[in-house]
């Protein structure tokens, strides 16, 4: 089964191929609906995939990428630049995403409790399981498994660079901060994620500098 | 600078994104550095492992429906918005109606026309205020999302 998630994305961030021709100019042929089934095809594959990335089940990244869509039809009107599409899309991507995971957290914490009340632990599609990954072996499992430990905003930026593979401007522009926190937030998403796979090796982790913030304190 | 201030040049390093000047301040430090360049290897290691992660690329048939997927929503969207609109106006209609066949039914006494009247009024003032507060404490209920 072959693998899919490493093309350049990199034209999506700045632009220059968010708009197929036609869509948003004065002078459009396309009718809305059919300027934004355009869209929808260009980007769905990245859409799903980002999404994929951010909460790690195959059909809630589906059903999230295609809600995106349709909030981005319902707002299109607001977006001043329609060759800026893609940026300001991942906005509302992210955004239901986190929302979509905090909801998730919401729901296993109360099933936790209903479970040492007695009640039998609902069934629940389970976040982060290896049948989202190609070409599997033991090595790409744990760190998948591992990226689904990992903060909201830490696996983001582990999605960004090392999935979509985004340069640092892209992943600023994506993320709305500077260089300096994309940096920052990778040196912290990194190191939580080698504390995840060591802690599961039972290897030592390494000591820390004195002062250095614990696993997860700091996002950027 | 300690190595601490090296740790955001050590990502760019890795990640390629240095420009030569750094490279080379960087790389003068790591020449010194047992720590950092320790620190380097396993970070190194990481990036092999989670670059060589690739995700199993989904059927035809899910890209084939994808847009009518999309579409739907969108169609249902407006179904949802005109249905309630239409609902609304239908219901203004048929209550003015009502409030009309009441008041000038001859057969009707007049207890009986102000009780239908204070019924009918009743329940719009409860829908009304129902409704309001329900919208008003969902915009800004600030623990929707909260853990418990």
């Amino acid at each position: 089964m072959g693998g899919m998630g490493r093309d350049n994305s990199a034209a999506l961030w700045d632009g220059s191929a968010s708009a197929p021709a036609g869509v948003g100019d004065s002078g459009s042929e396309l009718g809305p609906r059919e300027a934004f089934e355009l869209i929808v095809k260009r980007h769905m594959k990245d859409a799903y995939l980002i999404a994929l990335g951010l909460v790690g089940n195959r059909e809630d990244a589906l059903e999230l990428s295609q809600e995106a869509f349709f909030r981005a039809y319902q707002h299109y009107d607001t977006l001043h630049s329609k060759g800026k599409f893609f940026p300001w899309f991942y906005q509302i991507l992210r955004n239901l995403c986190f929302s979509h995971l905090r909801k998730r957290r919401v729901r296993r914490a109360s099933s936790l409790d209903d479970t040492q009340l007695g009640c039998p632990e609902p069934e629940g599609r389970d976040s982060f399981e290896p049948d989202a990954i190609a070409e599997r072996n033991e090595a790409k499992d744990r760190i998948w498994k591992a990226m689904g430990k990992l903060d909201d905003k830490h696996r983001e930026v582990i999605l960004l660079r090392h999935f979509r593979n985004l340069s640092y401007d892209e992943m600023s522009k994506a993320l709305f901060c500077n260089r300096g926190t994309v940096t920052s937030r990778l040196f912290y998403a990194r190191q939580q994620l080698k504390e995840i796979l060591d802690e599961e090796r039972g290897a030592p982790i390494a000591p820390r500098e004195p002062g250095e913030p614990t696993k997860g304190g700091q996002t950027s | 600078m300690t190595c601490q201030h090296y740790r955001d040049s050590m990502m760019a390093y890795l990640d390629n994104e240095l420009n030569e000047e750094q490279k080379r301040t960087f790389e003068d430090h790591l020449a010194s550095c047992a720590d950092c360049t320790r620190d380097l290897a396993q970070f190194r290691e990481l990036k092999q492992m989670t670059d060589c992660v690739a995700f199993v690329e989904p059927e035809d048939r899910v890209w084939e429906q994808y847009w009518g997927n999309v579409y739907n929503r969108v169609e249902r969207g407006i179904g949802w918005i005109l249905f309630s609109v239409a609902a609304i106006a239908l219901l203004i209609y048929g209550g003015f109606e009502a409030i009309e066949s009441i008041i000038v039914d001859p057969t009707l006494g007049v207890l009986l026309k102000i009780g239908l009247l204070a019924l009918l009024g009743g329940g719009v003032i409860l829908f009304v205020s129902v409704l309001r507060e329900r919208v008003y404490f969902w915009s800004r209920d600030r623990y929707r999302d909260v853990r418990r």
